[in-house]
C-alpha cells in the first residue's frame, strides 16, 4: 500500500481472476494481512496482541450468537433461559462458559495491546488515528460488556445497572432525567432488559466495522516496531504473509491453551457468585463490583470522597472517571517526545512502569470493598494517574535526553545477532539519528 | 495550549484526590473506623475435601446419592431446587423407572389445573418435572419462616466464594455465640428466633441447625448418618445441582489442551522455518 | 518486488531442507484446519432440541369422556394429537376398502391396538405440509370420506385417517403409545 516495493497481486487461477475484476477484494485482503502488507521485520511478541484481539472478538460474536438462540430478554425468565442454556441446551454450557471467560480473554488481549501502544508510543505522527479508533473501540468494548453483564439478570447485573446507570444522575439537572431515559423506567427492569439485550447485540459488529477502520488507518503509515524508527527501504521489512501470519499463528495457539485452561477447569475465577442468584430488586450484595476489567476506573470514581465547593464529591469521581479515558485522546499531543520506543527513553521508561503498578494497584483497590485502607490508596493510585498522562509525560518530553537511536530497523536487527559484515553491505541506509516525521 | 489545559485538570484531579488522601488519613488516624462484629468473628469456610475437588475430580454417585436423601428428608421441606428437575437425577445412577417412583412419590406435588374444571390443582410430579417448590410464592415462604425466605438451594454453592465448603460449614457451623464477641460487643446479642453462626456473612442466621443429630436419615448403603457426613454428602448434592455439566467440562479439557499444545508446537516450528532466512543467529 | 526480501528459502537450504519444511507448515495448517471442524460440532449441535424439550416426550390422555363418533384435539410434542372412538359403522366403512387400492396401503387393525380397534390415534398434522386437518371438532368438515380434511391443500382421509384424496403422500401418522387402563391412554 504505502510502501513502493510492497508485493501487487496478481491471481493465477481464472476463478481468482474473475472476482478479483468484479470485486477486488482478494486484492484487499492480499493489501492487508497478506503478502502485499510490508512490516517491519523487527516486531517482537507484543505485536501479536491485535491479531489476538480481533480472534477474542470473533469467539465473543459466534458464542454471543448462538446464546442469543436459547436466551429469553425478559425480567421474568431471563436468569432462568441462562441457567437452562447451561443445563439442558447441549453443549450449552460450553457457550456460556467460552462467552463469560472470552469477555475476560478479549479485555486481557486489549489492555496488553493498549500497554504495547503505551510503551512503545504507537500514538504519535503519523498514527494518531490509528489510537483514537482504538479508543473508540475500547469505549464500545466497554459499553458492550457491561450491557453483556446485565442480561443473566443476578444480582450483580441488577446492581451494576442500577449504579452504573446511576453515575449519569450525578450530573446537574438532566442527570435523573437521563438516568430513567437510559433505564426506560425509575429501576432497571424489562424496558432496560430488552435495550441492553438489542444494542448488546449490535454493538460488537460496529466493533467490527470500527476495527476495519482502525486497520485501514493503520496502513497508510504501516505498522510502528519496537525501535520506533521508521521503516526505510525493503530490506527493514517482510511481507505480513507468510511472515507474521506463521508468528500470529502460534500467538493464537498459546491464546487458544490459556484460554481453554480458563474455560474447562476455572470458568467462574474470574466471575462474582452474587451474580448466581438471581436479581432482586430489595435487597443490595454486601459488596457490588463491577466485572474485573472495569476495577480501575472503578477505583477512580470511588476515590473522590470530599465536595470541591459546589460540586459534590460523587460528580467528580463520575468527571474523574470519564476523564481517565478520555484522556487518552489526547496522548499524541501531550507526549511530544520526538523518540517513540520506550527502549531508548531512560526516564520514560522508569514513568511506564509505575504507571503500570498504578493501574494494577487501582484495579485492586477497585475489586476491594470501599473501606480503608482501599481508598487511601486508591487516592494516591489515581493522583498518580491523572499526572502520568497529564502532567509528567509532557514534561519528560520537554526533558528527556533520549538514547542514541538506531540508524535503521535492519541496523537494530544485526546487532542483536551480531552480525557484523552484513550491516555495511546493506543499501539504503541513511543517518539519520531520529525518524525525520515524529514531533 | 493542550498541554496547559491538561496540565490544569491534571493539577486539579491530582491535587484534589491528594487533598482528600489527607483529609481520609488524618479522618482515619484521629477516629480509626471501629471494628464490626463480623470482620471481628465471621470465619472463612473449614477445609474439607470431596472426590471431585482439583481439576480431574469426579462426583461420587454413592455420595451424591445419600446427598440427595438428606436434601429430601431435611431441606426440602423449606428449600426449592428449581433449576433441577426429576429426570436430572439419572445422573446420580438411578435409572429410568426410580425417577419415575421418585417423582410419584415427592412429598409436594407439581400445581396444574383441574382437567375438568379448570381450577387450580396439583398432581403428582412426573420426571420432566422441576423440583416443585415449597412454598406457591415469597408472600407465603416469609409467612411460614418467620420472614425470611428459605432460598432456592440450586445454584447455592455457585452463589458462595467456596460455596461446597461454605454449605458444609453453614450446615455443621452452628453453635452458642461466643462469650468474648458479646464482651467486646454487647449489643451484638442473637436476636430472638436467629441463630448464632460465624461461617454466615452477618453471623445471624433465621434458619435452625437443620441437622442436629446423627442418624437424622437413614442411608440405604449403610453409611452411618453422622452430621458431618450428612452434611458433607448434602455439599457434594447441592455441587452437582448448581454445576450438572462439572464432569462434561473437565473431560472435554484436557484433550482439547493437548491437542492445542500439539497445535502450537507445530506452529511454532513452522514459524521458526518460515523465519529461518530472516533470522541468522551468529 | 522484492526479491532480496521474498525468496521462500530454496535457495538456501536445498531440496531435503524445503522438504521438511514444507511438511511441517502443512502439518501446522492441518492441525488448525481440524481444530476448526472440531470446534463446529458443538456449535451445530447445540441447535438440536435441548434435554427439557426431549423429555417433555410422552402425553397422557383421559378417554373416559369420549363418546364413540366424537374425537378430541390434544397435544403431544407439541403437535395436534387426536384421539377417535369410531362408530361401529365408521369400523364397517374403514373394513370395507380394499388396501390394496390405497395410496398408504394399511389396515384399520394395523393403525389401532388389538382389542380397541374402535381408538383410533393420529397426529393431527397433515402428511402433506403440515396443517391440521378439520374433523375432530363438533360439526368441522369431515370431507367425502368422513374422516378428516385439510382444508390448505384438499387432502381427504377416511374412517381410519387414511390418504384417500388430494396431494397428501401418506395417512395421518399412528404415534407410539399403549393403554395403561380401559379409559387411558400413554403417548410416546
Amino acid at each position: 500500500m504505502s510502501f513502493p516495493w510492497a508485493e501487487h497481486y496478481t491471481p493465477k487461477h481464472p476463478l481468482m481472476q474473475w472476482i478479483d475484476e468484479k470485486l477486488p477484494l482478494p486484492r484487499l485482503v492480499y493489501n492487508a494481512i497478506g503478502a502485499g502488507y510490508p512490516v517491519p521485520r523487527n516486531l517482537n511478541y507484543f505485536w501479536n496482541f491485535g491479531v489476538l484481539a480481533g480472534l477474542a472478538l470473533v469467539i465473543q460474536i459466534v458464542t454471543g450468537v448462538i446464546m442469543a438462540m436459547h436466551y429469553g430478554a425478559n425480567t421474568l425468565v431471563a436468569f432462568g433461559t441462562v441457567e437452562q442454556t447451561m443445563r439442558d441446551v447441549n453443549a450449552g454450557w460450553l457457550m456460556r462458559y467460552a462467552h463469560a471467560t472470552g469477555a475476560s480473554f478479549f479485555f486481557i488481549v486489549v489492555y496488553l495491546h493498549i500497554f504495547r501502544g503505551l510503551y512503545y508510543s504507537s500514538y504519535k505522527a503519523p498514527r494518531e488515528m490509528v489510537w483514537l479508533l482504538g479508543l473508540v473501540i475500547f469505549l464500545l468494548m466497554m459499553a458492550t460488556a457491561f450491557m453483556g453483564y446485565v442480561l443473566p439478570w443476578g444480582q450483580m447485573s441488577y446492581w451494576g445497572a442500577k449504579v452504573i446507570t446511576g453515575l449519569f444522575g450525578a450530573i446537574p439537572v438532566v442527570g435523573e432525567p437521563i438516568q430513567t431515559w437510559l433505564l426506560g423506567g425509575f429501576a432497571p427492569g424489562n424496558a432496560s432488559l430488552n435495550r441492553f439485550f438489542s444494542l448488546h447485540f449490535l454493538l460488537p459488529f460496529v466493533i467490527a466495522g470500527v476495527i476495519i477502520l482502525h486497520i485501514w488507518a493503520l496502513h497508510i503509515p504501516g505498522s510502528s516496531n519496537p525501535t520506533g524508527v521508521e521503516v526505510k527501504g525493503p530490506q527493514d521489512t517482510v511481507p505480513f504473509h507468510p511472515y507474521y501470519t506463521a508468528k500470529d499463528g502460534f500467538g493464537v495457539g498459546i491464546f487458544l491453551i490459556l484460554f481453554s485452561i480458563m474455560l474447562f477447569y476455572a470458568p467462574n475465577y474470574l466471575g462474582h457468585p452474587d451474580n448466581y442468584i438471581e436479581a432482586n430488586p430489595l435487597s443490595t450484595p454486601a459488596h457490588i463490583v463491577p466485572e474485573w476489567y472495569f476495577w480501575p476506573f472503578y477505583a477512580i470514581l470511588r476515590a473522590f470522597t470530599v465536595d470541591f465547593f459546589f460540586v459534590p464529591a460523587k460528580l467528580l469521581g463520575v468527571l474523574a472517571m470519564f476523564a481517565s479515558i478520555l484522556l487518552l485522546f489526547f496522548l499524541p499531543w501531550l507526549d511530544t517526545s520526538p523518540v517513540r520506543s520506550g527502549n531508548y527513553r531512560p526516564t520514560f521508561r522508569k514513568f511506564f512502569w509505575i504507571l503500570v503498578i498504578d493501574v494494577l494497584i487501582l484495579g485492586y483497590c477497585g475489586g476491594a470493598p470501599a473501606e480503608e485502607p482501599y481508598v487511601m490508596i486508591s487516592q494516591v493510585a489515581a493522583a498518580y494517574y491523572f499526572a502520568h498522562f497529564l502532567i509528567i509525560l509532557p514534561l519528560i518530553a520537554r526533558f528527556e535526553k533520549p538514547l542514541p537511536l538506531p540508524n535503521s530497523i535492519t541496523e537494530a536487527v544485526l546487532n542483536r545477532y551480531n552480525i557484523q559484515g552484513e550491516q555495511d553491505a546493506l543499501p539504503g541506509m541513511g543517518s539519520d539519528p531520529q525518524p525525520s516525521n515524529a514531533g | 495550549m493542550v498541554r496547559i489545559g491538561a496540565f490544569l485538570v491534571g493539577l486539579f484531579f491530582a491535587g484534589w484526590l491528594l487533598i482528600s488522601f489527607l483529609v481520609g488519613a488524618v479522618a482515619y488516624v484521629s477516629e480509626p473506623p471501629a471494628k464490626t462484629v463480623e470482620h471481628e468473628f465471621h470465619k472463612n469456610p473449614k477445609h474439607v475435601s470431596f472426590s471431585f475437588d482439583g481439576p480431574f475430580g469426579k462426583f461420587d454417585q454413592a455420595q451424591l446419592q445419600r446427598g440427595f436423601q438428606v436434601f429430601k428428608e431435611v431441606c426440602s421441606a423449606c428449600h426449592s431446587l428449581k433449576f433441577v428437575a426429576f429426570r436430572d437425577l439419572e445422573a446420580l445412577g438411578y435409572n429410568e423407572a426410580e425417577v419415575k417412583a421418585i417423582a410419584k412419590q415427592w412429598a409436594i406435588k407439581t400445581p396444574d389445573v383441574d382437567p375438568k374444571t379448570g381450577e387450580m390443582s396439583t398432581r403428582d410430579p412426573v420426571p420432566a418435572d422441576y423440583f416443585p417448590k415449597p412454598f406457591a410464592n415469597n408472600v407465603a415462604a416469609a409467612a411460614a419462616n418467620n420472614n425470611a425466605i428459605p432460598p432456592d438451594l440450586s445454584l447455592m454453592t455457585k452463589a458462595r466464594h467456596h460455596g461446597t465448603a461454605y454449605v458444609y460449614s453453614l450446615l455443621t457451623g452452628f453453635q452458642a455465640q461466643p462469650a468474648e464477641l458479646l464482651k467486646e460487643f454487647p449489643d451484638a446479642k442473637t436476636p430472638e428466633g436467629l441463630h448464632y453462626n460465624p461461617y454466615f456473612a452477618n453471623l445471624n442466621l433465621a434458619m435452625a441447625p437443620p441437622l442436629t443429630a446423627d442418624g437424622q436419615v437413614t442411608y440405604g448403603d449403610g453409611t452411618k448418618a453422622t452430621v458431618d457426613q450428612m452434611a458433607k454428602d448434602v455439599s457434594a448434592f447441592l455441587t452437582w445441582t448448581a454445576e450438572p455439566k462439572l464432569e462434561n467440562r473437565r473431560r472435554a479439557g484436557l484433550p482439547t489442551i493437548i491437542f492445542l499444545l500439539i497445535a502450537s508446537g507445530l506452529a511454532y516450528m513452522s514459524y521458526q522455518n518460515i523465519w529461518a532466512d530472516k533470522k541468522k543467529k551468529a | 518486488m522484492a526479491s532480496v526480501e521474498h525468496t521462500d528459502g530454496e535457495g538456501l537450504s536445498g531440496v531435503e531442507g524445503v522438504r521438511r519444511r514444507d511438511f511441517i507448515n502443512i502439518a501446522a495448517v492441518s492441525f488448525a484446519g481440524v481444530g476448526a471442524v472440531a470446534v463446529v460440532l458443538p456449535l451445530i449441535d447445540q441447535m438440536n432440541p435441548s434435554a427439557d424439550v426431549l423429555a417433555l416426550a410422552s402425553t397422557e390422555v383421559d378417554l373416559s369422556a369420549i363418546q364413540p363418533g366424537q374425537a378430541i384435539k390434544t397435544t403431544f410434542r407439541s403437535q395436534p394429537l387426536f384421539v377417535r372412538q369410531l362408530t361401529e359403522k365408521e369400523i364397517a366403512e374403514a373394513d370395507k376398502v380394499d388396501p390394496s387400492t390405497l395410496r398408504d396401503p394399511q389396515t384399520l387393525e394395523e393403525r389401532t391396538v388389538d382389542g380397541k380397534k374402535q381408538w383410533l390415534v393420529t397426529m393431527g398434522v397433515c402428511t402433506h405440509l403440515g396443517c391440521v386437518p378439520l374433523g375432530a371438532g363438533e360439526g368441522e368438515n369431515r370431507g367425502e370420506f368422513g374422516g378428516y380434511f385439510c382444508p390448505c391443500h384438499g387432502s381427504s382421509y377416511d374412517t381410519a385417517a387414511r390418504i384417500r384424496k388430494g396431494p397428501a403422500p401418506k395417512n395421518l401418522e399412528v404415534p407410539k403409545y399403549s393403554f395403561t387402563s380401559d379409559t387411558a391412554i400413554l403417548v410416546g
